[in-house]
């Protein structure tokens, strides 16, 4: 201790404090102060600038969410469009068929009508020509026929044979 | 320097030394147990060191 | 780089300067002088030479060949405030005497140096004379302003840091990010603020990295200039570091606030007749054990580095006829590299330690306590319950 205190020299603490005062004055003023004023206004600037980024990731992350649903509803709608487009077509397809089908029956139909009413004009018609035709021969028979007695007979013995027969 | 004061400057050693090997050995164990936080039990190991450490030299100086 | 070119150049030419002034000067030097350092003794007295103060700064001495001593280094001003006022003179005027016997008269006194300090003589006085305990008894000591080797150092320790740090701050005037030396401070300007102040003070750090950074880049300098060959020894200084200490002491002094000095007189949630025991014990170690332990610190840790060093290159001397030459100097050699590898080392350790304790003490003081009552009976104490 005696040493410690020997060794001191007051001097030298004086002209430290001295020394201590001015260069702790000086350096804050023109070293220190515009160096943590930089530094800070820096870390501000990085941090300012990442708390962007963050933002525009953000909302970049927002807008591709945006459009992957945007994309899905269109993908969505665009089936039920095809859809919807495939059932009417189906649709009027078997609709069509439909018609088709009972226009067709009908015509058919009409056709076998017109074929059975002319196939019974025909028929008609031949019935009346053969009518007409035996009636003829039939006149032009007895006629021959009538004129010779015998003749006339056997006619009425074969007619009445045939009834026998019969 | 006579040999009391010699005497009593090896005593301070002997604890000074007992002292810092303790806290050097937790803080061994700390960080081993706890890597993550090796900064900060370097720092309190430090700071608890260097006022053992002005305690030591304190007794040096006053038994000089 | 440029500032830092800068300032070697600066520093470079101040040497050169001051060199012509000394070796001029001290080419009359006196043959009282010892010769070389040979002797176990010598080399103990010489340790303990260098780590005092000194009042001219002295590089080195030989022999020349007509066997007259000759003394390298330049003279540095004496200022003291003896009883006939403000006395200046060029320590050259004591020829490199330091036993008392060349006594120099200026300013209508006679003044003497002994072991590195100036004695004013008594009048009346012809010859300065000692009791039994080598004190003298016809002169006392002076005030001593001089500008010693020490205050030299820390004069030129703060030009070199006004030129750093003033040309990394002119730096941000045209840009963002330094260039050159400016990168190396700059992280280190950070390390201070986001390792030492914002930590231990929390969020009023700000007013207090002046003083923190100013400390910090003084002491670590200084210690770093301690390990050159030119032999400064500032930080070594007990005034030196008493200075500091009590700067730190005064700070968190006046910066205290109303919780810390309520904590400090009248503890709170203790029973009242132990509140003025723990008041003492509070004061003491907040006026004393704080500062003391703090100027302690770093005074021995430079100053015994310093006698380790010095012991360990002494080896090449004191074990020549042991070892030989080769022997002793390759042994000198590889201790002292090794030991001023981790003085190196402890020269930052020992600026962060004191840094790091003003700026914990200082945010004892200024922290708000709105966690229950965790007290600091003394330092230890409070920095256990300040990172349990």
């Amino acid at each position: 201790m005696e040493q410690l205190l020997n060794d001191f020299s007051p001097g030298l603490f004086v002209m430290q404090t001295l020394i201590m005062l001015v260069l702790i004055f000086i350096m804050a003023k023109y070293a220190w102060k515009p160096i943590m004023n930089s530094v800070e206004k820096r870390e501000e600037g990085i941090k300012d600038a990442l708390e962007a980024a963050e933002a525009a990731k953000k909302e970049m992350q927002n807008v591709t969410a945006d459009s992957e649903k945007l994309l899905r509803e269109a993908k969505v709608e665009r089936d039920a469009l095809l859809k919807e487009a495939r059932e009417i077509k189906e649709s009027i397809i078997s609709e069509a068929k439909e018609q088709a089908q009972v226009e067709g029956d009908k015509m058919i139909k009409q056709a076998q009508a017109t074929i059975e009413s002319e196939k019974k004009a025909a028929v008609a018609d031949i019935k009346a020509q053969v009518a007409n035709l035996s009636v003829e021969i039939a006149e032009k028979v007895i006629k021959e026929e009538l004129s010779d007695k015998g003749k006339q007979q056997k006619l009425v013995e074969d007619m009445l044979g045939d009834i026998k027969l019969n | 320097m006579t040999v009391p004061n010699l005497v009593g400057a090896g005593l301070i050693v002997i604890g000074a030394g007992i002292g810092l090997g303790k806290i050097g050995g937790s803080a061994m164990e700390g960080i081993a147990r706890q890597p993550e936080a090796t900064g900060k039990i370097q720092t309190a190991m430090i700071i608890i060191a260097a006022l053992l450490e002005g305690l030591a030299f304190g007794a040096l100086f006053l038994g000089k | 780089m440029r500032v830092f070119k800068r300032s070697i150049d600066l520093a470079a030419t101040l040497f050169i300067l001051l060199f012509s002034i000394g070796v001029s000067a001290n080419s009359s030097s006196d043959e009282k002088e010892e010769g070389p350092v040979n002797t176990q003794e010598e080399v103990e007295g010489y340790i303990l030479h260098h780590i005092k103060d000194s009042h001219d700064f002295h590089l080195f001495s030989y022999t020349n060949s007509e066997g007259e001593r000759k003394h390298v280094g330049f003279p540095l001003p004496v200022i003291v405030w003896s009883s006939e006022g403000l006395v200046s003179f060029m320590s050259s005027k004591f020829h490199h005497d330091d036993s008392g016997e060349h006594i120099v008269e200026a300013g209508g006194t006679r003044f003497v140096k002994l072991h590195s300090k100036i004695y004013e003589l008594e009048s009346g006085a012809e010859e300065i004379s000692f009791d039994e305990e080598h004190h003298p008894v016809n002169a006392h000591k002076v005030l001593d302003f001089s500008i010693t080797k020490s205050v030299f150092g820390m004069l030129l320790i703060g030009i070199l840091m006004l030129l750093w740090f003033g040309g990394l701050a002119r730096q941000y005037k045209s840009k963002q990010i330094p260039t050159g030396f400016g990168r190396i401070l700059e992280p280190l300007v950070i390390y201070v603020r986001d390792e030492i102040a914002k930590p231990n003070i929390g969020h009023k750090y700000r007013q207090f990295t002046g003083y923190l950074l100013t400390v910090f880049f003084f002491i670590w300098i200084l210690n770093l200039l301690g390990l050159t060959p030119f032999g400064f020894n500032v930080t070594g200084q007990i005034a030196v570091t008493a200075a500091l200490a009590i700067f730190t002491l005064v700070i968190y002094t006046f910066k205290g606030n109303k919780d810390y000095w309520e904590h400090m007189l009248w503890m709170p949630g203790v029973p009242v007749l132990i509140r003025p025991v723990l008041a003492v014990i509070e004061l003491a170690g907040a006026f004393l054990i704080k500062p003391f332990s703090l100027l302690v610190r770093l005074f021995a840790n430079i100053s015994a580095g310093h006698i380790v060093v010095m012991s360990l290159i002494a080896i090449l001397i004191t074990m020549k006829s042991e070892l030989t030459v080769f022997g002793s100097g390759l042994l000198s050699f590889v201790l002292s590299l090794f030991i001023t590898l981790i003085e190196l080392l402890v020269a930052f350790l020992q600026a962060y330690i004191f840094t790091m304790l003003s700026a914990l003490f200082i945010g004892m003081a200024v922290a708000e306590h709105d966690h229950g009552h965790d007290h600091e009976e003394d330092d230890a104490e409070g920095v256990r319950a300040d990172f349990i």
